[in-house]
């Protein structure tokens, strides 16, 4: 193996450089000093996140078992910044007391789970892509728990290891039945050929990884572990392990598994329906807002497979914008969630009441958050939506398109709710005027631009839309 | 390029806008009008700069100054902002940066006492900035967004004194009137690019290019008909035609100057450009759209003219003047042929706008010197002020002289032509012209008779003579009313872009001027001196003279119409269908929602064991439809 090819795993290479360098400095900080972690993880991973950015070649290392295009690489950037978005919005939280002795373990739990992201997401190879899934699940499942006084956050835990165990038992069953009909584990040797050793080989893989993303009827779980978790992880299970999960999907749907489109355009039909409907149904009745932002996640993941449906590069080039958008409103959503917790201890939406009264700024945060999630225009979310149903209609589903023009509807109404409770409700004890420490507001204002900007900013898609036509 | 610097002559007001608009309040002293002054002189030294430059060249082609692709929908199909020159458009920047700045100057006397200094200048260079945009626009959408820029700041500057409802009431008056023409014109927009797969004014304006199919398609009239009848709507509520006039009247509210500006020489002749603008697809396509618009026009002249003999409000009644002689022009358009001596009627059109607008905005400017003198707008309450304002006085007869057409001031000569261009072609027309222009020397010099002379009035506090700043652009104006005549305006405009001769002629000139003079003496003999004279006329006429004080009840046919009708028979019964129907279908279906998300929650109990139940169970499901689907 020569250094060229160990050079194409650049993005696993910095992270991993960057547990080791977390570890050693970890040792190196004295008893008061502890918290020194939070700065130098936050400069490790800006730095990391940089060097993603820097010129990448295309290639596959390891017998074909890691695969590395633009495409992908750039999949990994969107998924770097959200994790230094969460990153720079837990530094209030990690300081507290009870925490002040596990700084650096939130951290090397956190980046050894996005290594894991990186594998699953370079995988050329089920077995890569598997352990990517795990490296990727585990680490969380202990962050889940970080909160050791809590009950809940212990439950969120277990419920997460639990079910996860359970769902990747069913997705190894389906990779096996997979590796049995097709006789490899390379992506690039396995033929389909539509037999039903092979949709059922695809359907159960298609649960396991849907479990990741929250499909309905894989959901359940979301949002008990979301209210248990603390909310930075929950913000990250939302976005990071979320969107790798869509990423591997896309990639996978389109690549692999063309030949057996008839089935799973079906099978996200059904699911897509179900996903949108249940998660906004459930959205509407929640008070508090994890679990709000818990179910709105699960509905966001019912659009999203509409872009895929269509299997075009068009379908995918709109999966990967829309996440990107929904990266950023949902973290902008979860910073002021998390800001409002970490000030006033306070995370029910009637906590929120006349929020915008003591702290406008941040109200007005929430506001183009929940905007763009909505899909509200001229916002970023707008967009997103706008080319997901564009290539829905592409592919003529005109009925699954209906249904979900309907659910936006619905999903209006409850996005509404925290707006008028900010704006409009009164309230005799609002939280507050407080004022978030520099690294929330740069990652919230970092995150309030990209929904005001990407929207507008057309070349971001034809760029996107370029790297999948390429891949496809 | 040679002209990429005439996009500063529109850049500069809007800068000014920017700057006045953004620092509202916070601008030291009245520093606001000099920003705004400063830009408007130096877009009137470009313009005139490039009126000199496209002149002097034999060509009158049209020449693409400067020019973006806005929005993009296919090779042919684009919007595009840009600066277009041609015979007409240069004219309308010098009209347009010439009377702008006069009445910028005046503005500094007229508002000087008045809070929203700031907003007032801001505003009225906004207005500048979009109607420079307007006639200079490359297509028919920037005109049409340029249009309705126009349209709104009309409505800011007619409700300037917001703390008063009749103020208030004008504006969205006048707001709503134009913007329901205006609802035509768009229609007419995307019909005209509908067939032709542009916007663009060079193509449209060269008929040889254009195919259209004229047979009918709906009531008689061919598609192309339509179009530019619907345009021509747009053109009549910005230009106060019958019987889409009432706003103009009302728009009065607004502080005088911008009555002046917008409301006598700029703004309301836009329907005129717009015609003059797409006359080549007129005339070759839509020959009864013509029709209309010369019958409208005859009209709306002697209506107007009708309606002006009778009112007491001095400034009303110059906006009844104002729709009489944009009557004239859309008249003469209307009449107009194509080419040589036929296309008389469209350059005598373009010429009367030309000079209408110098003795026009000197009408109003000295209206606001008379009201800032005597605090008031009746000229019931006014007489003998030719001893307190000597100069206004002059400079009020001079316009009224030039709008009465004598000679030799420029009313005279841009109205010959325009009673030519009738006389050769329609005679029902030229009678209407000829009694139109006895009519308007009797109003003006009713008024002028009424202010200046009649009996003393007793004044609250001595009239006094307007400040400098206010009698130095009147006097501008003066010069200009005088002289404009004598510019040889067929060499520069006329309907196919050949020189062409304008001679006086005489018949026509002699019967003319001599009811003018028909039309001063009666004014004389009536108002000179106060007597009921006058008023006894008046009551011979009866019901005539009645409903002519009354603007023929012409408003209250609009309210009948709207209340009575749309309100009651249509706006009602489709209210309860959206409160009853639409809205209870929607609260329906809110309703069912809110069930069904209620009779969900057990799935989620909390209770792991049932979550991998429903998982599996989830995964069979799907598996089993599979089996079943294959069978």
């Amino acid at each position: 193996m020569s250094l060229q090819e160990l050079l194409l795993l650049r993005h696993e290479w910095a992270l991993i450089a960057s547990v080791l360098i977390l570890l050693v400095l970890e040792l190196n900080f004295s008893e008061e000093k502890k918290s020194n972690s939070i700065s130098s993880a936050s400069i490790l991973f800006a730095i990391v996140t940089l060097l993603g950015f820097l010129p990448a070649e295309t290639g596959s290392t390891f017998g074909g078992m890691y695969v590395t295009d633009p495409l992908r690489i750039l999949m990994k950037n969107i998924l770097n910044i959200s994790v230094l978005v969460v990153f720079l919005q837990s530094g209030a939280w990690l300081r507290t007391k009870n925490n002040y002795n596990r700084i650096t373990e939130f951290y090397l739990l956190m980046i050894s789970s996005v290594i894991g992201v990186n594998f699953m997401i370079s995988a050329g190879h089920f077995l890569m892509f598997y352990l990517g899934l795990e490296l990727l699940t585990i680490p969380i499942a202990a962050a889940a728990s970080y909160d050791q006084y809590k009950s809940k956050s212990a439950e969120a835990g277990i419920k997460l290891i639990l079910t996860s165990a359970f769902s990747s038992a069913i997705l190894l069953f389906g990779l096996s039945l997979l590796y049995g009909s097709t006789g490899s584990m390379y992506f690039s040797e396995m033929e389909f050929s539509t037999n039903s050793l092979q949709i059922l080989g695809f359907v159960f893989f298609f649960s396991g990884l849907g479990f990741k993303i929250s499909i309905v009827p894989f959901h359940l779980w979301t949002a008990d572990v979301y209210e248990g978790s603390p909310t930075n992880v929950t913000s990250y299970l939302s976005v990071v392990s979320k969107g790798a999960a869509v990423f591997v999907l896309v990639l996978l749907l389109v690549n692999l598994f063309d030949p057996l489109r008839q089935v799973w355009q079906q099978v996200i039909y059904g699911t897509a329906i179900f996903t949108m409907t249940i998660g906004n149904l459930f959205a509407i009745r929640q008070q508090n807002l994890k679990r709000y932002l818990a179910f709105s996640s699960i509905a966001q993941a019912g659009f999203i497979l509409l872009g895929v449906i269509g299997g075009s590069a068009l379908g995918m080039a709109s999966v990967i914008y829309f996440v990107l958008v929904y990266v950023f409103s949902n973290l902008a959503a979860f910073g002021v969630v998390i800001a409002i917790e970490q000030s006033a201890g306070k995370i029910n939406m009637k906590d929120y009441n006349g929020l915008y009264k003591t702290n406008p700024r941040l109200s007005l945060a929430m506001m183009l958050a929940l905007f763009s999630l909505a899909g509200i225009p001229p916002l970023a979310g707008f967009f997103g939506k706008f080319f997901l149903f564009t290539a829905v209609a592409e592919s003529g589903y005109f009925v699954l398109l209906l249904i979900a023009v309907l659910n936006a509807v619905i999903s209006l109404y409850y996005y509404l709710l925290v707006v008028k409770a900010m704006f409009i409700n009164k309230s005799e004890f609002p939280v507050p005027y407080f004022q978030s420490d520099y690294p929330t507001r740069i990652a919230l204002s970092g995150c309030v631009i990209g929904i005001l900007i990407i929207g507008f900013y057309s070349p971001v898609f034809e760029y996107i839309k370029q790297l999948c036509l390429a891949s496809l | 390029m040679e002209f990429q610097y005439t996009i500063w002559i529109v850049a500069l007001p809007l800068l000014a806008f920017l700057i006045n608009g953004l620092g509202s309040g916070k601008l030291p002293g009245k520093i606001s009008g000099w920003i705004a002054t400063i830009a408007i002189g130096i877009s009137t030294f470009l313009s005139y700069q490039t009126a000199f430059q496209y002149f002097s060249s034999p060509s009158r082609d049209k020449i693409i100054a400067f020019k973006t692709t806005w929005l993009r929908f296919n090779d042919t199909l684009h919007i595009d902002l840009g600066v277009l020159l041609d015979p007409i458009s240069v004219m309308m920047l010098v009209v347009i940066t010439t009377i702008s700045l006069m009445v910028f100057l005046y503005s500094q006397g007229y508002m000087k006492n008045e809070k929203g200094y700031d907003r007032y200048f801001a505003f009225l260079s906004l207005f500048s900035f979009s109607m420079l945009g307007l006639v200079v626009a490359t297509n028919l959408f920037q005109m049409y967004m340029f249009w309705e820029l126009v349209g709104v700041s009309s409505y800011l500057l007619i409700g300037f004194y917001y703390d008063k409802s009749s103020a208030v009431a004008a504006s969205k008056k006048a707001f709503i009137v134009t913007r329901f023409a205006d609802l035509g014109f768009l229609i007419g927009i995307l019909m005209v690019s509908f067939y032709t797969g542009t916007f663009d004014f060079e193509i449209l304006t060269n008929p040889d290019n254009l195919s259209f199919s004229t047979t009918a398609s709906f009531l008689g009239l061919s598609t192309i008909t339509w179009a530019l009848l619907l345009i021509f709507m747009g053109g009549a509520g910005k230009s106060a035609m019958f019987p889409l006039h009432i706003w103009l009247p009302d728009a009065m509210e607004g502080p005088t100057p911008v009555s002046a500006l917008i409301h006598a020489a700029t703004m309301v002749v836009a329907g005129v450009f717009l015609v003059a603008r797409l006359f080549p697809l007129y005339h070759a396509f839509a020959p009864t759209a013509l029709e209309v618009v010369a019958f409208v026009g005859a009209f709306t002249t002697l209506f107007a003219a009708l309606i002006a003999c009778t009112q007491y409000d001095i400034k009303r009644v110059l906006a009844f003047s104002t729709m009489s002689q944009i009557g004239y022009m859309m008249l003469a358009l209307g009449v107009s042929g194509y080419g040589g001596e036929e296309g008389l009627g469209y350059t005598a059109s373009l010429f009367h706008l030309f000079t209408h607008a110098f003795f026009k905005a000197l009408l109003f400017l000295g209206a606001g010197a008379i009201i800032h003198a005597v605090h008031s707008n009746d000229i019931r309450e006014m007489g003998g002020l030719r001893k307190y304002q000597p100069i206004t006085h002059l400079l009020f007869l001079i316009a009224c002289l030039a709008i009465a057409g004598i000679p030799p001031f420029s009313g005279f000569f841009s109205k010959d032509e325009i009673l030519a261009a009738t006389f050769a072609t329609h005679p029902i027309y030229f009678g209407i012209a000829v009694a139109v222009a006895g009519l308007t020397a009797f109003y003006m010099f009713r008024l002028y008779f009424i202010v200046f002379w009649g009996k003393e009035k007793t004044y609250d506090h001595t009239p006094h003579e307007a400040p400098t700043i206010m009698l130095l652009p009147m006097i501008v104006l003066a010069v200009g009313s005088v002289l404009t005549g004598f510019i040889p305006f067929g060499h520069f405009i006329s309907s196919d872009g050949q020189s062409l001769d304008l001679h006086i002629n005489w018949s026509v000139a002699i019967t003319s001027v001599a009811i003018a003079f028909a039309g001063i003496v009666v004014a004389w003999k009536f108002y000179k001196t106060e007597s009921d004279s006058s008023d006894k006329v008046a009551r011979s006429f009866g019901s005539v003279y009645t409903s002519a004080l009354n603007k023929f009840y012409i408003d209250e046919i609009y309210i009948l119409i709207t209340k009575g009708i749309v309100f009651r028979l249509i706006a009602q019964p489709l209210a309860w269908f959206d409160r009853n129907i639409i809205d209870a279908f929607m609260n329906l279906l809110a309703a069912i929602t809110n069930w069904i998300s209620s009779q969900i929650k057990e799935f989620q109990s909390g209770q792991v064991q049932k979550y991998a139940f429903i998982f599996i169970s989830g995964v069979l499901i799907i598996v089993l439809s599979f089996i079943y689907a294959t069978q």
